[in-house]
């Protein structure tokens, strides 16, 4: 079991004409996802080593009864397609691509929760999903992941969930699903969106966590946690030592206004019960302690 | 991106806003001119991407030429939070009845713009919220929808500005909510607008934060980007196109990816160490760029010592090793490096390393080693 994707879900890949979404997409193919369709308006009726290319979401979802979409278009683009993927019939949308203005992010995501309501956007600016051994959607290269659980993972930073990945695959124990979320102001999926997703999924019996600096969303995910969650959480928090008012490389990494600071992270989460260490190796030692004792 | 009040001024005009006449001066001849230009009494405004500048003595009332020039004197250099003064606005000077608040920015939790008005403008809008929250009004606008004129008057009528104010005030917030949406700001902030001796609301000063990200639809903002605040390390890191943050220390920070690279600094200043720099080169981690990255670290006097951290996906540990050793040969390094190398086929990138280990050239099995390892090394304490 997995939580949004998993071996039977078909994707369409925006922009598996351009260099990215070639090298990325055939990758994915050869990691066993079902990767069934590409877009582009003027190179319908082609194909990309044998993946149909359709002028719109819309045709393609029609053609191959895809159900997931991945966005590997440019910047600029971002806020057409994913309005394209949601109007075209897709209920899984990952938005790969990193740069889209916040503006953007701000409108399609209330655009979505409007119009498409049982749409699940997953990023901008993410590394993508993958539930191992099933479904691999977006750049995390896959062989990195140990399939099988117990673990779920939600990152905002995507080389520390490479990292985290590998560091449970050493230790031999895999994962179920692990997210993305991504960087930027406004992400699609949000922790607590995946929290509740594995908290419901009975092959997940424990959640690791990576957060950074900027925002409130782990806080919220602490309350969340307090609240609704019965399985046991490690988690890692970055940019203890970030000076505030700079952005740390991702466009939502930033304390300001003595705001998003790792530590006031660090303490939401310890009070709601979570195993907090302070570097991904501690919180994967955690995760191996929470694991031994299931 | 921060702007200069004087450029955030410009970009508020455009949106018809009304502001005062004013001229930018580099000098006190300068600025001489511009307060002959404008006719006295005028303001002498130091530009700088910082608050707190009136406390810090950079703002300052000019009733002759007299004072315009010993004000431009004392205020240009001038040290603010860090933030040596170089630019100056001189600006038509306003008669003051009362100062509001109001502001634009991006409310993260609720995934919706934040408008916040206030009736008591012209101190920190941090101190107000935290002694008298309900001296501020805010509203959430969902960006599908925009903000009404109805909302907007809504919005005023519960700050409670004076009546005569209302009508001013509604007429400005409207432009200002479309310069923050057209113009992709992160934040527009106006403290204090204000209401003039003769009823009008007037912008006095200017906050703005442009959201970089935007530049492909605003090709004018190249012209912003120019005028950063950043130090000699951060403006050679920009030009090579690195995600580049200078910091205190000694320790040289390399890593692929903007978390690992924020996890780096943490676990170095852990291990007691100080780094140098946030550096992050990105999942590719090439020849060329960590070339780029290694010149802009040893540049930097300050480093005794480099951590190169760098974790495998889709990139295999061969081409990363390939990738350093032919860096190395295009730089000639002043400090000893540690390496740290995991991930997609780190054992056959540790061999092709192995040849030219060294002692100025080390590897570390771990994060915490490598970190451990670097700080020694700037310690001097492995020589």
């Amino acid at each position: 079991m997995s939580i949004f994707v998993n071996s039977e879900t078909k994707v369409i890949y925006q922009g598996l004409t351009g260099s990215q979404g070639k090298y990325y997409g055939l990758l994915n193919r050869d990691y066993g996802t079902k990767v069934v369709a590409g877009t582009n308006p003027k190179k319908a009726g082609t194909d990309v080593e044998g993946i149909p290319i359709f002028a719109s979401v819309a045709e393609a979802v029609g053609e191959t009864g895809a159900t997931a979409s991945c966005i590997f278009i440019p910047a600029p683009g971002v806020r057409s397609a994913v309005l394209e993927a949601a109007q075209g019939g897709v209920d899984f949308i990952v938005a790969i691509t990193e740069g889209v203005p916040a503006h953007d992010e701000a409108l399609f995501y209330n655009q979505l929760r409007k119009d498409f309501p049982n749409v699940q956007l997953l990023g901008p600016n993410c590394p993508g999903i993958i539930s191992p051994g099933e479904c691999n959607i977006g750049i995390t290269a896959g062989h990195i992941a140990l399939p099988g659980g117990p673990v779920g993972i939600v990152s905002r930073s995507g080389t520390l969930t490479y990292q985290a990945l590998h560091e449970l695959k050493e230790k031999g124990i895999g994962c179920t699903t692990c997210v993305g979320i991504g960087g930027d102001p406004v992400p699609g999926t949000s922790f607590i969106d995946c929290l509740a997703a594995f908290e419901a999924d009975p092959d997940t019996k424990a959640v690791m966590m990576i957060g950074e600096i900027g925002g409130s969303a782990e806080e919220e995910a602490a309350e969340f946690i307090s609240n609704n969650m019965t399985k046991p959480i490690s988690a890692y928090i970055a940019g203890v030592t970030a000076p505030p008012g700079k952005k740390m490389g991702h466009a939502g990494a930033i304390v300001s206004g003595g705001k998003g600071t790792a530590k006031a992270k660090m303490e939401a989460l310890e009070e709601a019960g979570v195993k907090v260490g302070n570097n991904p190796t501690e919180a994967g030692d955690l995760m191996a302690e929470i694991v031994s004792q299931l | 991106m921060d702007l200069f009040e004087y450029q955030g001024k410009e970009f508020f005009a455009e949106y018809g806003m009304p502001v005062s006449p004013g001229e930018l001066a580099f000098t006190t001849e300068e600025a001489v001119t511009a307060a002959e230009n404008l006719g006295c009494p005028v303001m002498v405004k130091a530009q700088v991407h910082t608050g707190g500048r009136g406390k810090a003595g950079g703002v300052k009332f000019a009733a002759s030429i007299d004072e315009v020039s010993e004000h431009a004197e004392n205020i240009l250099g001038l040290d603010i939070n860090g933030h040596i003064v170089e630019r100056l606005w001189i600006e038509k000077a306003s008669d003051i009845a009362e100062e509001y608040y109001a502001s634009f920015t991006l409310d993260r939790s609720a995934k919706k713009h934040l408008g916040m008005l206030s009736a008591e403008g012209g101190v920190e809008i941090e101190t107000v919220a935290e002694e008298n929250p309900e001296a501020i009004a805010r509203i959430w606008i969902d960006p599908v929808e925009g903000l009404s004129e109805g909302n907007c008057r809504n919005w005023v009528k519960e700050a409670a500005l004076p009546e005569q104010a209302n009508e001013g005030a509604v007429e400005i917030l409207l432009k200002l909510y479309e310069a923050y949406v057209d113009g992709d700001a992160d934040l527009v902030e106006i403290n204090p607008l204000i209401l003039t001796e003769d009823g009008k609301v007037h912008v006095l000063d200017a906050k703005v934060t442009l959201d970089s990200n935007s530049v492909f639809r605003h090709e004018n903002y190249v012209d912003f980007d120019q005028t950063q605040t950043r130090d000699e390390r951060e403006m050679a890191a920009h030009s090579k196109g690195l995600q580049y943050v200078g910091l205190e220390g000694e320790v040289g920070v390399i890593a692929n990816g903007a978390g690992l690279a924020m996890s780096t600094v943490d676990v170095v200043n852990q291990v007691g160490g100080r780094p140098a720099n946030f550096l992050d080169i990105g999942g590719g981690a090439n020849a060329d760029v960590m070339t780029a990255a290694l010149e802009v670290i040893n540049n930097d006097p300050a480093v005794r010592s480099i951590f190169i951290n760098i974790f495998g996906g889709i990139t295999r540990g061969e081409e990363i090793a390939n990738g350093i050793i032919d860096a190395l040969d295009r730089v000639e390094m002043r400090s000893p490096i540690v390496i740290r190398l995991d991930g997609t086929n780190a054992d056959e990138g540790r061999a092709i390393l192995e040849p030219h280990l060294s002692q100025t050239l080390q590897v570390a099995p771990t994060m915490l080693d490598g970190a451990e390892q670097a700080v020694a090394l700037a310690k001097g304490m492995n020589n």
